[in-house]
């Protein structure tokens, strides 16, 4: 009896021996510009060629503008990397969808959209939200640049084996409440170190009512618990994603990889290190107020008081991180103004988080002096919804529509916050400075999001269904 | 990767928990695509005020910081980003080890990819160095063992392998490309999956 990642993890096994970490083998390795160039100079310094350019895949997405491409790249440190990237892939032999490319868009977003992700497989990239692919029933995690060379030289990594962490998430959310929401009870839950050293398998009947790209979301955030992969068995739901997908198996090949992916999930009895339960049906909308993915409440909640907490180190972080937010303990969140609403991000930039945001601002008009940018996490996205109107419907209503790319959410590419500002963002990460030096992030949901989008304040999106 | 056997050094002190990688190194200094100097960039918003001036009250601006290579940090240091601009940033600005109660995976394997030796202690230790940051420690890896100037020897674990790369100042990849043999013999028999050039 195994569970799912035991099962991966076992098939991935090239050579174990005595004082060395296991050797794994990767069936996916995705590279971006920003933590692949030092990687490929390694190659070059040692005479190195790519193992199997036909396992590897790139694309741009973190320095980019997210202005029209018909545009250059103003940023000449930007536009190098972005060079390099297409330069490397070229000759190394790697396909990669560059900066004029069709189907480019946030790694995490294309993998799975052309079928490169699929069930059963171990997939790295140097980039931690990696994590995301676990939504397929993938073994998927963030490296860093020297495994990046690792794997483009020998298509192997040596991996100390992780524990197993059940996360059970069952019943049914309340209107108002998705992925994100569950994702960030979680988190706050656990704690940022909660899962360290540790896979979430999450199950339970929330989850296997999740679509795909609702999946990508909670996996997406596995890493902001500590763990550096989350994953989701497959199930019919993945096959019906699947299908039809670029790079995903045809035909005959259909048929035998469904025979194998259908063998994945955990087995009836298999042990966990760790498991823990939620009750979907008790969730809220969740917000944070901090500067780290674990400050989180539900969006009626209070700012919590440094002065109970116990730990002087624990106290001083936080009162650190009221400081930099400038909040007030015992406060409440609602109703606290905004400057930025940012809809994006590796996390919430899918097709259905634009679709759940147009909803909520259709035929309504954002906030005066609220500056509002929604970003498709691909070309793909941008095209599917322009092509339903929601491209429209955010411009009627005020917001900026952009390019694909990661843009605010890690701020290299110009799209920021101003020092003391505040956004409510669709991202991953609050940190200070992350969405820009002296930026202040409150992380939400798309549906929450846009709400505050409207008002200009920190909403409850379920008053605003009921009573907007 | 550089050789690392024995340290002897004072720390300095960030008593902050869960320091992720986006204070370590903010992310709009990974447009490089050098390795080599990011050390100005270390803590670099903690550092410098919007004038790019230094802020006096931050410790790695302070005088006793200066050529201390051990930093002391609260739980959970590293967490975030996968950037390994993270440990070169540290070890460009001088440290060689960072004691903490835990560090985030991602973080703790990069770092020990570029001599830079994650110490975990137990929480009373973290505690009393916390109370005598004038205090000079030793480190030494080939016994896993910390000593506080008032004797106590403290034993940190190590993967042994990662141990003796850092003592011989070899890297991972080497041994990876010796294991060829067997790569090619799982790729024989493993089933093909995902063809990106198709």
């Amino acid at each position: 009896m195994s569970t799912i990642v035991e099962k991966i993890w076992n098939s991935h096994v090239v050579a174990e021996q005595p004082g060395a970490p296991p050797l794994l083998y990767i069936d996916l390795h995705l590279v971006h510009e920003v933590t692949s160039p030092q990687a490929f100079a390694g190659l070059r310094e040692r005479g190195l060629k790519v193992r199997r350019p036909d396992l590897t895949f790139g694309t741009v997405d973190h320095s980019i503008p997210t202005t029209p491409r018909t545009l250059p790249i103003l940023d000449k440190v930007a536009a190098a990397q972005v060079e390099r990237l297409e330069d490397n892939c070229r000759d190394f032999g790697i396909p990669c969808f560059g900066f004029h490319s069709s189907h480019q868009g946030i790694v995490h977003v294309i993998g799975p959209e052309q079928g490169l992700t699929q069930p059963g497989m171990t997939v790295v990239c140097g980039d931690s939200h990696t994590s995301t692919h676990g939504a397929f029933g993938a073994l998927a995690f963030g490296i860093g640049t020297s495994q990046v060379e690792h794997v483009l030289a020998t298509q192997c990594l040596l991996q100390p084996k992780s524990k197993t962490f059940e996360v059970r998430v069952d019943g049914v959310l309340p209107e108002g409440v998705g992925a994100k929401d569950i994702i960030l009870a979680l988190i706050a839950r656990i704690g940022i170190a909660g899962g360290t050293g540790s896979v979430f398998e999450y199950r339970g009947s929330a989850i296997r009512s999740l679509s795909m790209e609702e999946r990508m979301t909670v996996c997406n955030m596995s890493i902001e618990g500590g763990a550096r992969a989350g994953l989701v068995a497959p199930d019919d739901t993945t096959y019906n994603y699947m299908h039809g997908r670029p790079f995903a198996p045809k035909g005959e090949a259909w048929e035998a990889a469904l025979r194998l992916w259908k063998q994945l999930p955990t087995d009836e009895g298999a042990v966990y290190d760790r498991s823990i339960s939620i009750d979907a049906s008790t969730l809220q909308p969740m917000i944070t107020f901090g500067t780290n993915p674990g400050m989180g409440i539900p969006v009626t909640g209070s700012v919590p008081d440094p002065s109970s907490v116990s730990d002087p180190v624990e106290r001083e972080t936080l009162a650190k991180a009221l400081r930099y937010m400038d909040l007030q303990p015992g406060k409440p969140l609602l109703g606290h103004k905004v400057n930025v609403v940012f809809i994006g991000s590796c996390t919430n930039s899918r097709i259905s988080d634009l679709r759940s945001a147009a909803a909520v601002m259709k035929g309504r008009h954002v906030a005066e002096g609220v500056r509002v940018m929604v970003v498709p996490g691909s070309q793909e996205i941008r095209r599917q919804a322009e092509a339903e109107g929601l491209d429209q419907v955010f411009r009627d209503a005020g917001a900026d529509w952009r390019e694909a790319g990661c843009s605010m959410c890690i701020a290299m590419n110009g799209d920021q916050l101003a020092p003391g500002e505040y956004s409510v963002s669709t991202s991953n990460r609050n940190f200070e400075g992350r969405q820009g030096k002296g930026g202040r992030t409150f992380l939400a949901s798309p549906l929450t999001a846009a709400a505050t989008a409207i008002t200009g304040v920190v909403t409850d999106v379920r008053s605003f269904l009921h009573h907007g | 990767m550089d050789k690392f056997t024995a340290l002897a050094s004072k720390f300095v002190v960030l008593p902050i928990d869960n320091i992720d990688t986006d204070q370590i190194i903010p992310a709009r200094f990974l447009k490089t695509i050098s390795k080599d100097g990011l050390a100005d960039q270390l803590f670099n918003d903690w550092r410098y005020d919007a004038e790019g001036g230094p802020k006096p009250d931050f410790v790695l601006n302070q005088p006793v910081a200066k050529g201390r290579s051990i930093l002391v940090a609260g739980d959970n240091f590293g967490c975030g980003s996968s950037r390994e601009h993270a440990p070169w940033a540290l070890t460009q600005f001088g440290f060689r080890a960072v004691v903490s109660t835990s560090f985030a995976d991602i973080f703790r394997g990069n770092s020990l990819k570029n001599s830079l030796l994650p110490i975990v202690v137990p929480r009373d230790v973290h505690e009393w160095l916390l109370g005598n940051p004038e205090a000079e420690l030793k480190i030494n890896l080939a016994a896993q063992r910390l000593t506080l100037p008032n004797g106590r020897a403290v034993e940190f674990p190590i993967e042994a392998f990662s141990k003796h790369c850092l003592l011989e100042g070899v890297d991972e990849l080497g041994y990876i490309l010796h294991q060829e043999a067997a790569i090619g013999a799982f790729e024989a028999k493993r089933p093909i999956t995902v063809n990106t050039l198709a």
